[in-house]
């Protein structure tokens, strides 16, 4: 069986898989990572969104094979060793962005994504704008933009400070 | 999904060899590909990466905008020379799917799938654009030749897409808000070639170029110019989300805001 060595979570591993093999099931099957979610299984929903090489792709979308050699982080991998929360995560709790949670660990991976590749900040309607990939069957969203609108802030003070250091 | 034989080539000329197999299939972006075999539309004995050819980057040289067949949307989207060169192909671009989509999908992959609702294929016929293979240069008016057809053989991968950057354009795209893709999309452009406009997502045999409506602003560029110009519904797409009446009205809609934003 052909092998597939990447970084996930800042840990190397090599798995074996089969040619079909997902790179979500090699997450959740493989390696135990069940915090992303498959919600569809046919490219539209975002449960399953992680970043690979720091861009949100939706893992049920992806070989395992074409993630060779990348560096994966699932949600996972957010958190500090401490328990302490990333800014996204703890602003999702904060504002109530979750109900069910199905769709939590792929909203959040997405958010980060748009977070950073926006460092002039995003406005409410282009946070909106790009959860175009991420569908909630609970909250109706309201929140989770509220949260993402927090988080940035955090995320940018934290990225400023981290220069200035 | 049925199993199959991976391969990830490092040059050209291997995955040409490699696509000359039996059942073997080029994998690009995978935001097509992947969907079709979850399914088992497609049954390959081995699949191909095109991701190890260095076939990504943009270059814009004078009018042309010349783009790697491996080049993501989102990179496009993004390019500040696509911005400036050719603008509505950078907004066409950032239209597609969603950020997930984008950050994986390609050019190349786009224009050899010839979905009958993709974008790529609207703006390839409306400026001109020459598709570059391993084996040849094929003008966009002879590569797409109906529903997921094009001119393409069996071990042909596109290499790069030559784009005539127009001196007036827009996209202007009707989105089924599910699925994304468009219920109608029309691409307006005023270049060196003439007029031309592009309408994909409304189309039976998928993209075509809008002749009337072409005539109409080669006279004046304006939308008024559309007004009276009617699209028969004969080789309109009608499904459940629209009737092929329903689509050739919206096609004059969308034709005039094109127009209206150029
Ligand atoms: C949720 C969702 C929404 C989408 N919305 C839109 C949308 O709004 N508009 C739109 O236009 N598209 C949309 N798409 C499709 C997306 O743009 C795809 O990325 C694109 O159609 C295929 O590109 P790919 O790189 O993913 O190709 P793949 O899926 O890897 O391949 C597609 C086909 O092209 C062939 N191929 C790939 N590269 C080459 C090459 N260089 N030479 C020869 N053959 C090649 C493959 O063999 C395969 O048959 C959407 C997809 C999804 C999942
Ligand atoms: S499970 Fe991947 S998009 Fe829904
Ligand atoms: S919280 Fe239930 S699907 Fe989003």
């Amino acid at each position: 069986m052909p092998q597939v060595s990447l970084t996930v979570n800042g840990k190397r591993e090599t798995v074996e898989v089969e040619g079909r093999t997902l790179l979500v099931e090699l997450l959740r099957e493989k390696l135990g990572l069940t915090g992303t979610h498959v919600g569809c299984d046919t490219s539209q929903c975002g449960a399953c969104v992680v970043l690979v090489d720091g861009q949100s792709a939706k893992s049920c979308t992806m070989l395992a094979l074409q993630a060779d050699g990348a560096s994966i982080t699932t949600v996972e991998g957010l958190a500090a060793a401490d328990g302490t929360l990333h800014p996204m995560q703890a602003m999702f709790r904060e504002h109530h962005a979750l109900q069910c949670g199905f769709c939590t660990p792929g909203m959040v991976m997405s958010a980060i994504d748009l977070v950073q590749s926006h460092p002039e900040g995003l406005t409410e309607a282009q946070i909106r704008h790009g959860l175009e990939g991420n569908l909630c069957r609970c909250t109706g969203y309201h929140n989770i933009v509220k949260a993402i609108a927090a988080a940035q802030k955090l995320m940018h003070h934290q990225q400023q400070a981290q220069a200035a250091e | 999904m049925y199993d199959f034989a991976y391969t990830k080539p490092a040059s050209l000329a291997d995955a040409v060899h490699a696509l000359g197999g039996a059942d073997a299939k080029a994998l690009a972006g995978g935001q097509t590909l992947i969907p079709v075999l979850k399914l088992r539309l497609n049954r390959p004995a081995i699949v191909v990466d095109l991701a190890g050819l260095g076939l990504s980057g943009i270059k814009v040289t004078g009018g042309t905008v010349t783009i790697g067949a491996t080049t993501t949307h989102a990179t496009v989207a993004a390019s500040l020379d696509v911005q400036r060169a050719f603008p509505a192909l950078a907004c066409l671009a950032a239209g597609i799917g969603d950020i997930q989509v984008r950050n994986r999908g390609t050019l190349g992959g786009s224009l050899a799938n010839n979905d009958p609702a993709a974008d790529y294929p609207a703006v390839a016929l409306a400026s001109d654009a020459t598709i570059r293979t391993n084996k040849r240069a094929i003008a966009a008016g002879d590569f797409f030749q109906g529903l997921f057809t094009t001119a393409l053989e069996p071990d042909e991968i596109i290499t790069e897409v030559a784009f005539q950057a127009p001196q007036r354009a827009a996209y202007t795209k009707f989105r089924n808000p599910a699925s994304r893709y468009a219920m109608v999309g029309v691409f307006v452009a005023k270049g060196g070639q003439g007029v031309r406009v592009a309408v994909t997502g409304a189309g039976q045999n998928g993209v075509f170029r809008h002749t009337a409506f072409e005539q109409a602003l080669e006279r004046a560029w304006a939308p008024e110019s559309l007004d009276g110009i009617s699209t028969p519904a004969d080789d309109l797409n009608s499904d459940i989300h629209g009737s092929a009446e329903y689509r050739g009205h919206l096609i004059g809609v969308i034709a005039k805001r094109a127009v209206a934003a150029s």
